[in-house]
């Protein structure tokens, strides 16, 4: 039996904003198909999405939403989360959205290591506000904002991720549904802060005056530019130059998730533990 | 609010009390000078009570955590200073557009930019009134006292879950580091009086967040109690979800207008210092009002009469009144410590141009022969 989707989905919604062949919905339905299989209740899960056509995400779907401002999509889910340690709560993102004027929150969504889930959909430029250079889009593409070609370094969310502290850190592309489907099932189930670099296609507005008019153009390219970390980690640093690894790039079940931390803090005040101190941590510095 | 107690503590201190007496059971914020000790103190006290307090990584983060605790349900907190105003603003705006509950103090210092971080201004009136972009209607409470630190912390918290929306409260350098007995209302008063948010208690199928009458704030239930819906700060039609229909848009606005205008006596609140025998009047709030009342006293022992109308909401203004009090008297001395913020709205109420006013935005507080002295001027 073909898989129901319309129980997490708002069907008097659709159809979506997203644009024909743009790889949102892709991502929509294996975000779905994995909380299915995790089994959360509706109830217990909230989705923060922020501006951009990623934006939309959170009106799509049957759960407590929040369609919030520019970037700040972590530092609102933190406190739902906070006040609300029992439930489930996955942020959605953009490039722009969650690298550019979002990015100091992403560092320290990551170092906090508080149990949430952020999807950052990576589509490598502003798609909703027409072709401006994102912090993700290559060197030397075209776009509104640099017509002559962008020369902005390109950002690796993943490698920023990992460097801040976030304790699950994947990436997989809309070319995968399954094996992306299965990456947010295991970052959902990871107790801590994940974080996910879901590559996506916008032949709209990156495609179309890069050479990839169509969506399979895009995807294409999506396809030459990825490859499982496996293979990744048994490349040159030449070969791996122009390359993404996929997959689980870092998970690390031993460090502290913050709200547990923070159960301590509790004790501490009511008198029911110690102060903390450096000896609770393994690292001291 | 019958029962009260005495208590030797700051202005910032008791705000922080306050908050926890009134319900709040979430902080969030970031350290700015002359607000951090409210953060310091709802540290201590929150955790205690099985709330949470965490200073986020910047002024947006925040409010944005407070404001998103405050969706989910629960009474909220942040406090900063006017530069933490500035940054949280999109997000004030987000939270008056989604109608969510959240009381922000802000200790006001000199500015504009980092001006003066450990001295007294009250140039953040203006900023409270529109603080970020768009139409809404600010609803701004001011402190005149160490007591009122307290009472308008608390008042703060019923008036914003009473009108679905962020609520200011506004202290000073001064009165946030003074450091003197208070009589406040006890905790118990102040829990028995709490009116929480309305909530919708019919089938989830049948609820509309937005879908109330066009003078009432939204009815946001709780999160993850069965009613899922939508929060957008884009324009949203009855159910919470984004439309540009164009009676939609209108009526949306006008509302965000009309579920505070219509219902101000429940906001305004002033005091009238020795204005009935009075030929002059001074128009002044928040800690000025001090210098102000002593200045007063002695210029009465001179045979002076002057009185005082303090505002203690400052947003919604006490418009009305202060018109009456225009067509009273002659001579009327507008007194804050800004470039005359208020003045403006002084001049608007009353009708008339020709205030008297006296500032300062030297960092320093008045003293009673500041006013002593431009009284006898007039």
């Amino acid at each position: 039996m073909a898989f129901n989707y319309d129980n997490y989905l708002r069907v008097n919604k659709m159809p979506t904003l997203w644009c024909w062949g743009c790889g949102d919905g892709i991502i929509l339905k294996s975000f779905i198909r994995a909380v299915e299989k995790i089994g959360w209740k509706k109830d217990d899960v909230c989705i923060v999405s922020g501006i951009g056509c990623s934006g939309r995400f959170s009106s799509y779907v049957d759960f407590n939403t929040v369609h919030t401002t520019h970037g700040r999509t972590i530092a609102f889910a933190t406190g739902i989360k906070l006040a609300n340690p029992d439930k489930h709560v996955v942020c959605v993102a953009g490039d722009g959205d969650g690298l550019a004027i979002g990015g100091n929150h992403t560092i320290h969504g990551c170092r906090r290591n508080i149990d949430m889930t952020m999807i950052l959909i990576n589509n490598f430029i502003y798609g909703l506000t027409n072709s401006q250079t994102s912090p993700t889009t290559p060197q030397g593409m075209w776009t509104v904002s640099q017509k002559a070609g962008n020369i902005d370094p390109t950002f690796d969310a993943c490698e920023l991720a990992i460097a801040a502290g976030a304790s699950f850190v994947g990436r997989e592309t809309v070319n995968s549904p399954k094996k992306m489907e299965k990456l947010m099932l295991q970052a959902m189930e990871h107790k801590g802060f994940s974080f996910l670099d879901i590559q996506s296609n916008c032949h709209i507005n990156l495609g179309r005056k890069n050479k990839m008019q169509s969506a399979m153009q895009n995807l294409d390219w999506i396809d030459s530019i990825t490859v499982s970390k496996k293979k990744y980690d048994a490349m040159s640093p030449e070969e791996q130059l122009n390359l993404f690894p996929t997959g689980i790039l870092k998970q690390d079940t031993e460090v502290r998730e913050y709200c547990d931390m923070y159960d301590d803090i509790k004790k501490v005040h009511q008198g029911k533990r110690a102060k903390i101190t450096q000896d609770d941590f393994a690292k001291k510095i | 609010m019958s029962a009260t107690r005495e208590i030797i503590s700051s202005g910032n201190e008791l705000a922080a009390i306050a908050s926890v007496d009134a319900g709040c059971m979430f902080f969030a914020g970031y350290p700015l000078t002359p607000s951090s000790e409210i953060m310091h103190v709802v540290s201590d006290l929150l955790p205690k009570i099985g709330g949470a307090a965490i200073q986020m990584e910047d002024e947006i983060a925040g409010v944005a955590a407070a404001i998103g605790a405050g969706m989910s349900g629960v009474r909220t907190l942040t406090a900063t200073s006017g530069p933490g105003i500035s940054l949280k603003a999109e997000n004030l705006g987000l939270a008056q557009m989604c109608e969510v509950p959240l009381v922000v103090i802000n200790v006001m210092r000199g500015g504009p930019s980092t001006g003066l971080p450990t001295r007294v201004s009250q140039g953040d009136v203006a900023q409270a009134k529109n603080p970020s972009h768009g139409d809404y209607k600010s609803i701004t409470l001011c402190a005149g006292n160490l007591a009122e630190c307290y009472t308008e912390t608390v008042r703060a918290f019923n008036l914003a879950d009473r009108f679905m929306q962020p609520v200011f409260v506004l202290l000073d350098e001064t009165l946030g580091h003074m450091h003197a007995k208070a009589e406040i209302p006890t905790a118990e008063a102040v829990k028995e009086a709490i009116v929480p948010r309305k909530t919708f208690t019919g089938p989830a199928e049948e609820y509309l967040p937005y879908g109330v009458e066009q003078d009432q704030p939204a009815v946001l239930n709780p999160m993850f109690t069965g009613y899922r819906y939508h929060y957008t700060g884009l324009h949203h039609d009855a159910s919470g979800f984004p439309t540009e229909e164009i009676e939609t848009c209108r009526k949306l606005i006008d509302r965000l207008f009309i579920k505070v205008e219509k219902f101000q006596d429940e906001i305004e609140l002033n005091e009238e210092y020795m204005v009935d025998d009075a030929d002059i009047l001074i128009i002044g709030y928040g800690s000025a009002s001090l210098a102000i009342k002593e200045a007063i006293n002695i210029l009465r022992k001179e045979g002076i009469k002057v009185g005082m109308f303090r505002p203690i909401t400052l947003w919604p203004s006490p418009e009305t009144r202060m018109h009456e009090l225009g067509q009273k008297f002659d001579k009327v001395l507008s007194v804050e410590l800004n470039q005359g913020q208020y003045l403006e709205e002084v001049q608007r109420s009353m009708g008339r141009l020709d205030i008297a006013k006296l500032t300062k935005t030297n960092g320093r507080p008045f003293s009673p022969s500041d006013i002593i002295e431009k009284v006898k001027e007039l």
